[in-house]
């Protein structure tokens, strides 16, 4: 039931003004609600001039804090999956093998890692490099936060991989086996190259993902991405946090949107591609569950 | 071995874990249904307040809606959801977030599990008259969530593992105890983690294969 | 060229930009010069600037003593130290000393020497201007006072173990999230150093808005860390301290930076740690 019209009949006129009168009332309660939390900020100062102005008029509250920030939050979500990667397409490959002490060992490290919170992994990263390393203090969040998602991360990308490689049609199978290609030959010039393909976009999407967990480390460990320069701003500026928080929300919504964009463009490439399969792992933007952590 | 254990309580935290998970999870499927209900009413301007809601709230860093909770809600807008202590008051705003969030996750599947009902049971509930919000009440939906009980399983396991994101605004769950032992008990911290790491294996394990199990019981056979 | 050529060679294109922007990071400054520890986030005390600039008392501190030291401010490394990283840096060599809100304590004497103190600092309260209920520590113990603090900092240890263990304490990761709860009246008090307390009450954006309490909570002696058993360095910092104290720029560098948020600081404390 793709046309979502087929729940209601054509409107006839009272039909007509019905919903009129219920998008006029809807618009009502929230323009009233919008209101009324303009009001308060309006009432508690949060709205003055000075504490927006800087967003605006000062520059250098972008070059100092805005972009170094988030540059470090491209960093972190850069180098996971650049990290992840390959570690997931291992993973993935392994669950696939057809020898029992290949393939269950993988699957379980997937499972493990995909049932523990990430914040709990970078939590624990952060105080292990602070045990037995001598990483110093203003790197050490960075490599955490990585670490923490690079372990999470693999596990999904395994998952991914997997699910690439099995949305290929049997037929590229049976016909690699037909012309006599042994498993691994198989696998390395039909299948991954293939998949790797069927992937783009879900792994994009899972950029996404990799982006909203950067914040966690800015919440909780004090890593410099953009979040945490919410507070290197207000000392500077004065109590504007709310202003400052609004800036940091949009910036990291527009740069989410832009990725959730790019991955639907290149499923829908993919899928209509006259050269592929056709073969897609969904993404976030058209499995319903995809792109939360 | 587990001595270190002895002066920290790991139980109460992961009672506060599995409240946030439970109140949050009913509050999101209530929403969540609500939402999914806006996108296919026949009123545009509802239809455009999910669209948007969606968009806006699955690109956001989960961290970023808890800690707007504390900090906007309640530190400027005055919202207290009921008073009580700073710590009842952060649970609430917690539980709150968590809702935001992952509404929009149930709103998604469920919006997938109607597209698999078939157009003839809408057009025939239509020929018997019923208007819209009983066929979606009556007929779609029931069968809706019938064919969604696995990515509705996978919204539950994650949500109850972003529950500790509620730490951003110090709930005292699982991850911010695990946060304080790490740094107190520096002699341990392997097992300090294998510890909570545990606890939530067995929170998210059983969840997964029981509504595994049921999702085959009550798909509905076409 | 085809979509999968050309989505490999993306795939691998952004994969090699987003690499090539995580190399970089510095080694610390050459021989000559100096590396400092200090805050970057606490007005009046230390703080970075917007233009990439480094003020207050602890900053002043810090460059009179390298000036002592012979060393041009030119040649001082700035660092980042936070609070649970101070003797970390230390005792791994990453700072040659620490100016940086950093009380006297026995136990941190454990770990690292101290020089100084330069200042004597005393935990209070910041309460709005026109907010007269907060008179004394009696009026601290009781759970209506909405109290908000730093998690982990000292100050919210004492609340909870020494003074007012019924108040209800809310922790926040910084001071900027209590002052917009203070600001707006979804806090009372925010309680820390009153030094700390002062740098923030003397920003223009708040000058008129709270006042500190008064409370003398505590005693907070701030020194400079060292590295233990480093006693020539500690005689050179007690010496700049000692010059500075006598020469009048102490006490000019104290009303500068405090002097906008009426904060009655301590005369400069006599040098107590020598070895």
């Amino acid at each position: 039931m793709s046309d979502l019209s087929v729940l209601y009949d054509a409107p006839g006129p009272r039909a007509k003004v019905r919903n009129w009168l219920y998008s006029v009332l809807f618009l009502v309660v929230f323009v009233l609600a919008a209101w009324w939390v303009l009001g308060e900020m309006a009432d508690k100062d949060q709205l003055a001039g000075e504490k927006w102005k800087p967003f605006f008029t000062d520059s250098r509250v972008w070059t100092t804090y805005l972009f170094p920030g988030l540059l470090n939050t491209l960093k972190a979500a850069g180098l996971s999956i650049a990290i992840a990667l390959p570690l997931g397409a291992i993973l993935g490959i392994g669950r696939l093998s057809d020898h029992k002490w290949v393939s269950i060992p993988a699957g379980a490290v997937v499972e493990l890692f995909r049932a523990i919170p990430v914040l709990l992994m970078m939590v624990f990263a952060n105080q292990a490099y602070a045990e037995f390393s001598t990483l110093e203090p203003e790197v050490r969040p960075l490599y955490a936060v990585v670490t923490g998602l690079v372990l999470y991360n693999s596990a999904v990308i395994a998952e991914i991989v997997r699910a690439g490689i099995q949305s290929l049609p049997a037929g590229q199978t049976d016909a690699a086996k037909a012309i006599g290609m042994r498993k691994g030959q198989l696998m390395s010039y039909v299948l991954l190259p293939q998949a790797v393909t069927a992937m783009l976009p879900a792994l994009v999407s899972q950029l996404v993902v990799i982006v909203k967990d950067t914040a966690l480390g800015g919440a909780m460990l004090g890593f410099g991405e953009l979040l945490g320069q919410i507070r290197e701003i207000t000392a500077n500026y004065g109590a504007n946090t709310i202003a400052a928080f609004t800036v940091v929300a949009v910036i990291f919504i527009l740069l989410n949107l832009l990725l959730t964009t790019l991955a639907g463009w290149l499923e829908s490439r993919i899928r209509r591609g006259k050269k592929t399969t056709g073969a897609v792992v969904p993404t976030a933007a058209t499995d319903p569950a995809g792109g939360l952590d | 071995m587990f001595d270190f254990l002895d002066q920290y309580d790991v139980w109460e935290a992961f009672w506060v874990t599995i409240k946030l998970t439970l109140y949050s999870a009913i509050g999101s499927l209530i929403w969540g249904t609500l939402l999914a209900a806006m996108r296919v009413s026949p009123v545009p301007v509802m239809r455009a307040f999910g669209t948007l809601y969606i968009n806006t709230v699955r690109n956001t860093p989960l961290t970023v809606i808890i800690v707007a909770t504390s900090l906007g809600l309640y530190q400027t807008l005055g919202i207290e959801l009921g008073g009580g202590t700073s710590k009842d008051i952060n649970f609430k705003l917690a539980v709150l977030g968590l809702i935001v969030y992952h509404a929009s996750f149930v709103c998604e599947s469920l919006r997938s599990g109607i597209n698999t009902v078939p157009v003839g049971q809408a057009e025939a509930a239509r020929a018997l008259g019923l208007n819209f919000i009983q066929v979606l009440t009556l007929i779609v939906l029931p069968q809706a969530f019938r064919s969604v009980v696995a990515p509705l399983a996978n919204v539950l396991i994650a949500l109850t593992k972003n529950t500790t994101v509620a730490a951003a605004i110090g709930v005292a769950e699982a991850a911010l105890l695990m946060k304080e032992m790490v740094e107190n008990e520096s002699d341990v911290i392997f097992l300090v983690f294998a510890v909570f790491a545990f606890g939530f294996i067995v929170l998210t394990l059983p969840v997964g294969l029981l509504l595994g199990w049921v999702s085959k019981r009550v798909a509905v056979k076409r | 060229m085809n979509l999968r050529k050309a989505s490999m060679a993306a795939a691998a294109a952004l994969t090699l930009a987003l690499t090539a922007t995580a190399c970089g990071g510095g080694g610390s400054g050459d021989d000559d010069g100096l590396t400092i520890g200090i805050k970057f986030d606490q007005p009046g005390l230390g703080l970075k600037t917007p233009d990439g600039k480094y003020e207050g008392f602890d900053v002043d501190v810090a460059k009179y003593i390298a000036k002592e030291m012979g060393v041009k401010e030119a040649d001082i490394t700035w660092k980042e130290a936070p609070s649970a990283e101070r003797e970390n840096l230390i005792s791994n060599g990453d700072v040659d000393f620490i100016a940086a809100t950093y009380s006297i304590t026995p136990e941190r004497k454990e770990k690292v020497d101290f020089a100084g103190p330069y200042l004597m600092a005393h935990q209070d309260l910041l309460v709005r201007k026109d907010d007269n209920s907060i008179k004394s520590e009696k009026d601290l113990n009781t759970s209506d006072l909405k109290l908000c603090s730093v998690t982990g900092s000292t100050s919210a240890q004492n609340v909870k173990k020494e003074f007012a263990p019924k108040a209800d304490l809310q922790e926040y990761g910084g001071y900027s999230e209590c002052l917009t709860g203070l600001e707006n009246k979804a806090a009372d008090a925010l309680t820390t150093d009153d030094s700390i307390l002062a740098g923030f009450a003397s920003q223009k954006e708040h000058q008129g808005k709270f006042r500190l309490a008064g409370l003398n909570l505590s005693d907070e002696p701030y020194g400079v860390g060292l590295k233990k058993g480093d006693t020539k360095l500690q005689k050179q910092i007690n010496d700049a301290i000692t010059k500075m104290v006598k020469d009048g720029s102490w006490e000019k560098a104290a009303e500068k930076h405090f002097g906008p948020a009426d904060y009655q600081y301590d005369k400069a404390p006599k040098i107590t740690e020598t070895s």
